[in-house]
Order: structure tokens, then C-alpha cells, then sequence
């Protein structure tokens, strides 16, 4: 080995290690703050205690908060996935003129709709038809904006189906529900646990919509409520934080370990027969 | 027994796929649709199906008028050309799907599919998924699953065309046997002659939506009916020669053969249809230079080059191979020399 050789070697060492430091650091301090006894914005070797998660028990919204998100996320997750394979099963079998064209404008308003450009007109909405303050209206608003995505990328997840899959059960005599349940679904399941997890961590991290039409402090889920949790002096409240962001973030992959383990994360659409 | 009358199938684009077609089907008959690709043949098929509605015409199976009932209520059976196995079921499951469409219960879907897939010599595979499968064993198992439909008619797109050359003559003999052993009708759709003539009790040539044949195997293959499917049927091409008609014989590439049919008018002309494997070396008859040599084994088939730029092929035994340049004279077997009228292409 020459010296130049070595000289990259390392040089590239170092540039890894910068790197991985810059998003470890991060996930150290939400894996030791919480157990600190006098936690900072720093990372250190904790001194062990778990006062932090009995403040964090008995603070007033913040479990609350938690269920809230639950509750909202569900909701949108559960109604993004049904009617996007729906929606998506029928955009990819029926051909109607104009189909790609209207794909592309739903996916381009929908950045629009749950956007801050719409945000007056669905508060103004929400209220007048009286549901400021309900999580689930708030998720149905959160599913209209995930749809056009989730409906364009599954359309290409059952693209790939074969169609001689469904016309072989209907010569068997399958309705075309059966032929959905049996055949359709299970093939492009994988699309449907992808869009699944995403629907949820779109909606689990989203802050403006719940900002705006959840306004009592009892209803806001976890994502606004992270944004309050402050001490008497208007500072971040290094007690509860922590904690708090831990059991945030512990659904999320609970969710993505369990959907992956399962039924198999696919980006792409394709399937080996 | 499947009687087709005027059957159209246009598709929305204005393409008649099936034009006014007539047929009908016996029982426990092994029919073949054969033709060149979008002659209509898989349409046919699909609308007997009934995956695809027809235009106009009627279809009948077993005397029931099935025209307008929907897929799945026709007693059709169908195995697809890609089989179209659920790739998420074992092979159990796949078998017994017919039966489960059905609701029936899961003694009776488990002894569907342990009977049939012995039948088919596939007890060993009931746990296993598609992709585990060879491409013959795929297809035994959607014979399976068709079978376990225990429907009238049995519908096959291709049976033969995705598997490789090597098992393909395998699965032709298996094919034959297994609907033999079941007696039941049966209808598939080649674009390969020899798959046809070697598989069917009768065969349909189709083109352009139409049949353009209707006969045994040796009909078809010995007395084509038109230009059309002589030139469609037979792995070597059949020489189609255009000539004109003088008393009572044909001239035709430098040659004067006797006319099969003496009844033709002087001046007419025509095309004299023989096959290469007709073709024997002779005293008299076409005669030409021997251009190019093709070694198919068995025998050989030689391209001679005839005045007037017309080539003529005919197959030789293998150990009878002309040397190339040299000249070479052949004329048809008796009763193998097919005239065609010059201007309709049909057979005189």
C-alpha cells in the first residue's frame, strides 16, 4: 500500500465518520436524555434516573396527545389505503380518456389542497360545518391530500398484476369481489403495506393541518403538542422532551418493523410468478 | 357439443376480430384454432369464454344458448397461455380455487385437489408455490385447476408456446393422452402447425376472422384449401408455382406436368401447389440446379433453381444429397400435384 493510497483511505475514514456522527448524535441523545438526570440539548453519559418519565406521566396532555395522534393517524391511514386501492384498481382496469392525464393533475393538487395555499378555505369549511376540534374530520382532511399520491403509486403496483390473474378467476366463475380479495389484494399487498406505513408517518409527523382545525389543547395530537411543552420561564422543557419524543417516535417503527416483517416492503411494483 | 353461429366480436376500435364465423364442435372432440397472429383466434377462444362479448351470432354449448351469460356461468373451463397460476397460493390452493369460488366446503376443495393432481403427477407438489415450479409442471397445474372445474368444455390459449422446444414435444404427447383419458372437449389455439396437426381431432385455419379451413389433420395438410393455408401448413414451405394450363397439362417452372384436373381451360392460369416431401427425383419432370442444401436431419432439403428465376424445394434421404451446381430433375407422386385457380387462389 503507498502512502497515497493510505492517505485517501483515511481521509475517506474520517469523512464517513463525520457523516455518521452528524445523524448518530441525534439518536444517542433520544436513546440517553430520556434516562438523565438533569438532561441538555448535549449529548453525555447519563446519570441514570427515570424521574424524567414519571414527570412526563403526569403531565396533563401529554399521554393524551399521544392517543389523540393514534386515533387521527388512524383514520387517515386506514381511508387513504382503502379507497387508494380501490380507486387505484379501478383507474388501472378501466380505460376511460384522458386517465393518466387526470392522475398527474389530482397528484399536482394535492400538494395544493393540504398545503398552505388551501389552509384559509378548509378552516373556514371545517367550521362552518362544525368539526374544529374532532380528530377524525381532521384525519379525513389529512387522507384528502394523501390520496392522489398513494392512488398513483399503487395504480403502478396493480399495473404489474397480470390480467390473465383475474380473467382465470372469472372464467372460474369468481365475482368480481372475489376476484379483488383472492387475486388483486394479496398480489399487491406489498404496494399496500408500503402505502400503508407511509400514510401513517405522513400523518403521524403532520403539523400544520392539526394546527389549524384542532384548536383545544385536549384534542391537538402529539406533533403540536411537542411545540408547547415549555417550562414556566418559556424554555424547552428538557424534562419532559425526551421522554416524550421517544414515545413519539415508538410507533412509527413499531408500525415499520411489524408491516416489513409481515408482508414485505416493495417500492417498485413487479411480481415473479 | 359448441355450435357457433354468425359469431362477430368487434372491438371498440372498429376491428372485426371474428367476422360472421360458423362452427361447430362434437363432443369430447380435440379441436384447433390455427392461424398467423391477429387472425382472431384467441378472440374466439376468449369469447367462448365469454371473457370477451360478442357483437352479434349466437353460441351454443350442450344446447343451451350461452350467448349473454357471463364468464364463470358457462361450464368453460380455460387454462391461459402464461397459466396464470395465483402466485400467493400453494399449489393445493390453486387447484382447489374452482371449488372455492363455489364455497364448497374444505374436505371437499382438499379431496379436489388431491385427486386431480394425481391425475396429473403432481402429488408432490401440492405444498410448494408457482415460482417453485418448472415451466411443465406449471402448466400441469393449471390443467389441474381447469380440470378441477369439471366443466364441459376445456379452453386452451397456447398450451404449448411457453415452454421450451425440448419439453414441449413432451407435454404435446402428455396433452394428448390426458384428454383422451378424459373425453373432454376440447379447444385450443396455436399458430403452430405442426402443435395442431399433431394434437387435433380437427383443425379450423383461420385468417382475418374467418375460417378458411375446416378438416382432419390430413385434410388440412394434404389438400390445403386455398393458397393461404398451404402455404400456413407444413414446416417447410410448400412450392406455389404460377403457371398456365395447356392440354391437360400444367406448365410450370420449365416444366410440363400432367394436370390433376383435366376439365381446366386451355390458357388458364393457375398455381400448382406441391410439398417438398411430394417432390422425387425423376427421369422427367421439373428440372433445375441445385443451389442450396439444408441439412434437417432425416432428410435434406434442396433449393433448385429453375429457368425463370423460380426456386423449387424437395426434401432427399439424407444419404441421397445432391452435390451443389449440379442439375437435378424431380416431379410430384402420384395424386400429390394441387392445382389452385390463378385468380381466387382456391383449390380446383
Amino acid at each position: 500500500m503507498t502512502f497515497k493510497t493510505m492517505l485517501r483511505r483515511s481521509l475517506y475514514t474520517v469523512l464517513i465518520a463525520a457523516l455518521l456522527a452528524f445523524f448518530a448524535v441525534p439518536m444517542l441523545w433520544l436513546a440517553s436524555a430520556p434516562f438523565d438526570s438533569d438532561p441538555g440539548v448535549g449529548l453525555r453519559w447519563p446519570d441514570w434516573t427515570l424521574d424524567n418519565w414519571r414527570v412526563t406521566f403526569s403531565h396533563p396532555y401529554a399521554l393524551g396527545s399521544l392517543v389523540n395522534s393514534i386515533v387521527l393517524c388512524a383514520v387517515a391511514t386506514i381511508v387513504t389505503t382503502a379507497l387508494g386501492t380501490l380507486a387505484a384498481y379501478a383507474l388501472s382496469r378501466v380505460r376511460i380518456p384522458g386517465r393518466d392525464a387526470l392522475l398527474y393533475v389530482l397528484l399536482l393538487l394535492s400538494s395544493v389542497v393540504t398545503g398552505t395555499a388551501a389552509m384559509v378555505p378548509i378552516f373556514v369549511l371545517m367550521l362552518q360545518l362544525g368539526l374544529i376540534n374532532s380528530q377524525y374530520a381532521t384525519g379525513l382532511v389529512i387522507a384528502g391530500g394523501l390520496l392522489p399520491a398513494a392512488i398513483f403509486i399503487l395504480k403502478d403496483f396493480i399495473d404489474t398484476v397480470p390480467r390473465s390473474y383475474e380473467e382465470s378467476a372469472r372464467v372460474f366463475g369468481a365475482s368480481p369481489w372475489q376476484v379483488l380479495r383472492d387475486v388483486v389484494l394479496p398480489v399487491a399487498r406489498p404496494g399496500i403495506a408500503t402505502i400503508l406505513v407511509w400514510a401513517f408517518v405522513q400523518a403521524w409527523g403532520n403539523f400544520l393541518l392539526p394546527f389549524l382545525l384542532l384548536r383545544e389543547v385536549d384534542a391537538q395530537p402529539a406533533a403540536v403538542l411537542l411545540r408547547t411543552l415549555r417550562d414556566e420561564g418559556g424554555s424547552a422543557n428538557l424534562t419532559v422532551i425526551p421522554v416524550f419524543s421517544l414515545l413519539y417516535a415508538v410507533p412509527v417503527v413499531a408500525l415499520y418493523l411489524f408491516v416489513s416483517k409481515r408482508y414485505g416492503f416493495r417500492f417498485h411494483g413487479g411480481i415473479k410468478a | 357439443m359448441i355450435e357457433l353461429a354468425g359469431l362477430s366480436t368487434v372491438y371498440p376500435n372498429g376491428v372485426r376480430a371474428v367476422d360472421a364465423l360458423d362452427l361447430s364442435i362434437n363432443d369430447g372432440e380435440f379441436f384447433a384454432l390455427l392461424g398467423p397472429s391477429g387472425c382472431g383466434k384467441t378472440t374466439l377462444l376468449r369469447t367462448i369464454a365469454g371473457l370477451e362479448q360478442s357483437s352479434s351470432g349466437t353460441i351454443m354449448l350442450g344446447g343451451n344458448d350461452v350467448t349473454r351469460v357471463e364468464a364463470g356461468k358457462r361450464g368453460v373451463a380455460m387454462v391461459f397461455q402464461d397459466y396464470a397460476l395465483f402466485p400467493h397460493m400453494t399449489v393445493a390452493q390453486n387447484i382447489a380455487y374452482p371449488l372455492r369460488v363455489r364455497r364448497a366446503s374444505r374436505q371437499a376443495q382438499q379431496d379436489a385437489a388431491v385427486s386431480t393432481s394425481a391425475d396429473l403427477g403432481l402429488s408432490a407438489l401440492l405444498e410448494r408455490r408457482p415460482a417453485q415450479l418448472s415451466g411443465g409442471q406449471q402448466q400441469r397445474v393449471a390443467l389441474a385447476r381447469a380440470i378441477a372445474m369439471s366443466a364441459d368444455v376445456l379452453l386452451l390459449d397456447e398450451p404449448l408456446s411457453n415452454l421450451d422446444a425440448r419439453l414441449r414435444l413432451e407435454a404435446r404427447t402428455f396433452l394428448k393422452r390426458l384428454q383422451r383419458d378424459l373425453g373432454l372437449t376440447t379447444v385450443f389455439v396455436t399458430h403452430d402447425q405442426a402443435e395442431a396437426l399433431a394434437l387435433a381431432d380437427r383443425i379450423a385455419v383461420m385468417a382475418e376472422g374467418r375460417i378458411r379451413q375446416l378438416g382432419t389433420p390430413k385434410e388440412v395438410f394434404q389438400r390445403p384449401a386455398d393458397t393461404f393455408v398451404a402455404n400456413f401448413i407444413g414446416s417447410t414451405p410448400m412450392n406455389l408455382l404460377t403457371g398456365t394450363v395447356r392440354d391437360g397439362f400444367v406448365e410450370v417452372a420449365g416444366a410440363r406436368l400432367p394436370a390433376p384436373a383435366p376439365s381446366l381451360t386451355d390458357g388458364a392460369p393457375v398455381v400448382a401447389g406441391i410439398r417438398p416431401e411430394y417432390l422425387r427425383p425423376a427421369t422427367e419432370g421439373i428440372t433445375g440446379t441445385v443451389s442450396i442444401v439444408e441439412n434437417l436431419g432425416v432428410t435434406s432439403l434442396v433449393t433448385l433453381e429453375c429457368p425463370g428465376e423460380v426456386l423449387v424445394g424437395l426434401t432427399v434421404p439424407e444419404h441421397e444429397e445432391p452435390a451443389v451446381g449440379s442439375t437435378m430433375t424431380a416431379a410430384p407422386a402420384p395424386g400429390r400435384l394441387l392445382l389452385y385457380d390463378g385468380e381466387t387462389n382456391q383449390l380446383v
